[in-house]
């Protein structure tokens, strides 16, 4: 128990440097934005002392590294500045739109889970069945998804073509009205309203998006479930379970895909990764109100603290993702150990 | 009899001949290789064969659905699609396979010498690639083109920064477990520099993964070159590019005019499909047991 402590503490302590490194480059990259902050905020009809008034206050004026350690302590004080084109902090900013990323990305994530698990799973018990090949053309068809171009396509054909999707602006149609916002996920905000008719409609608008990113993370969480599902198939306690006899059903789910599934967990930690970078161009086709659209619009105005607080804003999600899996990896599995370098 | 003595003379290479039985098992594999001469060939020949020219505009002749003189339809400007989409290739090839090169490069670098080594420089650089590998990593891409400005070599710089973790931890773990190995213990003992073993007979070792790796990183290049053109980051209009083509034709599929965005985003998932196959296809004939 105290070995498994230590290994948790050492884990813990890893993501240190790594938290550092990322505001490091967070700050590195967004100081090295073209475009003066000082000259747009001091507004059009700013003369140069009044630029210079500006980049004062703003602790523009000051070197690198002090300005480095004012924007550590401010961070550490929760704020990350405001946005130049919004007037906002960008904390609101970021936590105003971070439910509409988090919904579509999570609805995501899991109709991919349904749809690539199983068809994982098959694939290898009938390994070089048709559905082995089948699985191995859509992994492969999969990733070669341009995510945006999907996005296009799917409005095409369900919007303009066939007519069952709704027009492909934003998280609810205009004739509908915002449910009361306690937890920002639309889904479930309309639920504890009661209001069913606006939980269709959020639905319908949040279908073709989740499709499109679903397409998108479906190939590599097929194609884990497969390895680790023949890996766990061809151990010793699989033909053990077999030899004495146990039924079909019992060795496949209770102990091949159980012990399969501990991959499976890991890759869904990578996955998320790209699916937050694939938001961005998802959100852009589809109009959503993201954090992905609100970063695309930001890089076009400079606006760096806006730029600044969304890319760490990933970072943190990803790095917290990643130390929950690993952590809940080891309370699941006691043979695991961290690699202590 | 005189056959017999020349038999062991014709006796095909190894190497060669399990390439040659990979690839009749395997059709899928041939099919790729086929497919990526044909990208190929428009790179090098596209801007030369195509029928009209890419950057002539025609109002008159703007939104023509494919058509015989058009074959794939003419955009909002009345430029042929079908031209736009041949000679884009060439770009969207250069920046991905730029951006493959200089991380293959860098990262054998780094990770050859991490491996061999080890140590500090080996902890410090495990630390520096989770820190990039902490970002989602399109998301880095973007910030880095934003903050070092809106040109084509950013954007390769940018994807090639992206793609370094992966090839740097390939080669320290390719490196690193053969560093005490009989053979490069060997190559040591007969004289050879730390540099030269490593070089000339540890690291040829790691090529075929590499390769592997190579092929697979190729698609995930393009798709991110043309990920970010999407937003609008990198390359301009009017310079025909996959990505753009797709962002220009997204206004005007709402509308019903399908080809604009159809024919370069088909192209796109065409060139993505088949460096991924031949990624597969390479890692049948590298390793033929890693395949998942």
């Amino acid at each position: 128990m105290a070995g498994r402590v230590r290994a948790i503490g050492l884990r813990l302590a890893q993501t240190v440097p790594v938290i550092i490194g990322v505001i490091v480059i967070s700050f590195i990259l967004t100081r090295a934005l073209p475009g003066d902050p000082a000259v747009y905020f001091a507004g059009a009809m700013a003369d140069e002392q009044s630029i210079q008034q500006v980049r004062e206050t703003l602790g523009l004026d000051k070197p690198l590294v002090a300005q480095f350690f004012l924007y550590v302590g401010d961070l550490l004080q929760g704020d990350l500045g405001r946005s130049i084109s919004t007037g906002q902090p960008v904390l609101t900013d970021l936590a105003m739109r971070l439910p509409a990323s988090l919904e579509l990305t999570l609805s995501a994530l899991v109709l991919s889970c349904i749809i690539a698990i199983p068809l994982g799973v098959l694939a290898a018990v009938r390994q070089g069945s048709w559905i082995d090949h089948l699985c191995r053309v859509l992994v492969t068809a999969g990733v070669s998804l341009p995510t945006f171009f999907t996005g296009i396509l799917l409005v095409y054909v369900f919007y303009y073509l066939l007519g069952w999707a709704p027009s492909p602006l934003g998280r609810l149609d205009f004739i509908y009205f915002e449910p009361p916002r306690v937890t920002g996920f639309y889904l479930i905000d309309s639920l504890i309203a009661g209001d069913l008719e606006t939980f269709a409609a959020t639905l319908r608008q949040l279908a073709l998006p989740t499709i499109t990113l679903a397409l998108f993370t479906l190939a590599p969480i097929a194609r884990m479930t497969r390895a680790a599902m023949l890996q766990a198939l061809s151990s010793d306690y699989i033909r053990t379970a077999r030899a004495a006899g146990l039924s079909r059903g019992k060795i496949l789910f209770g102990y091949g895909l159980r012990n399969a599934l501990l991959p499976v967990v890991t890759t869904l930690g990578m996955v998320f990764s790209f699916v937050l970078g694939a938001n961005v161009l998802v959100e852009k086709v589809f109009a959503w109100p993201g954090i992905g659209s609100y970063a695309v619009e930001a890089l076009v105005a400079s606006d760096y603290a806006a730029v600044q607080g969304f890319v760490l804003a990933m970072a943190f999600l990803f790095v917290t993702l990643n130390l929950i899996i690993d952590l809940s990896y080891a309370l699941i599995d006691p043979r695991i150990g961290f690699d202590t370098k | 009899m005189t056959d017999a003595t020349q038999v062991p003379g014709r006796k095909p290479d190894g190497a060669w001949a399990h390439l040659l039985h990979v690839l009749r098992e395997n059709p899928v594999t041939m099919l790729s290789f086929g497919m990526f001469a044909f990208f190929l060939l428009q790179a090098v020949f596209g801007a030369m064969l195509v029928p009209h020219d890419p950057l002539a505009t025609n109002a008159t002749n703007a939104l023509q659905p494919p058509n015989w003189t058009h074959w794939f339809g003419t955009d909002s400007l009345g430029r042929d699609v079908f031209s736009r989409v041949v000679v884009a290739t060439r770009l969207d090839l250069t920046i991905s396979v730029l951006a493959v090169a200089i991380s293959f490069v860098i990262g054998s670098v780094l990770g050859a010498i991490a491996g061999y080594w080890g140590g500090w420089i080996d902890a410090v650089l495990n630390r520096i690639l989770d820190t990039i590998m902490a970002f989602p990593l399109f998301v880095l891409a973007m910030g880095i083109v934003a903050a070092l400005g809106n040109t084509i070599e950013n954007i390769i710089y940018a994807t090639a920064l992206i793609n370094i973790p992966f090839y740097a931890r390939l080669v320290r773990a390719e490196v690193n477990i053969r560093r005490e190995a009989g053979f490069a213990l060997a190559a040591r003992l007969s004289g050879n520099s730390h540099l030269c073993t490593l070089a000339f007979h540890i690291f040829p070792n790691a090529l075929p993964p590499m390769m592997v790796q190579v092929s697979l990183n190729m698609g995930w290049a393009i798709l991110n070159a043309a990920g970010l053109s999407f937003i609008g980051l990198g390359v301009r209009p009017p310079t025909p590019e996959w990505g753009i083509m797709v962002a220009e034709g997204a206004n005007y599929i709402i509308s019903g005019h399908w080809w604009v965005a159809l024919f370069p985003g088909l192209w796109l998932m065409l060139a993505v499909f088949t460096f991924n196959l031949m990624g597969d296809g390479l890692r049948d004939i590298v390793d033929p047991r890693r395949r998942t």
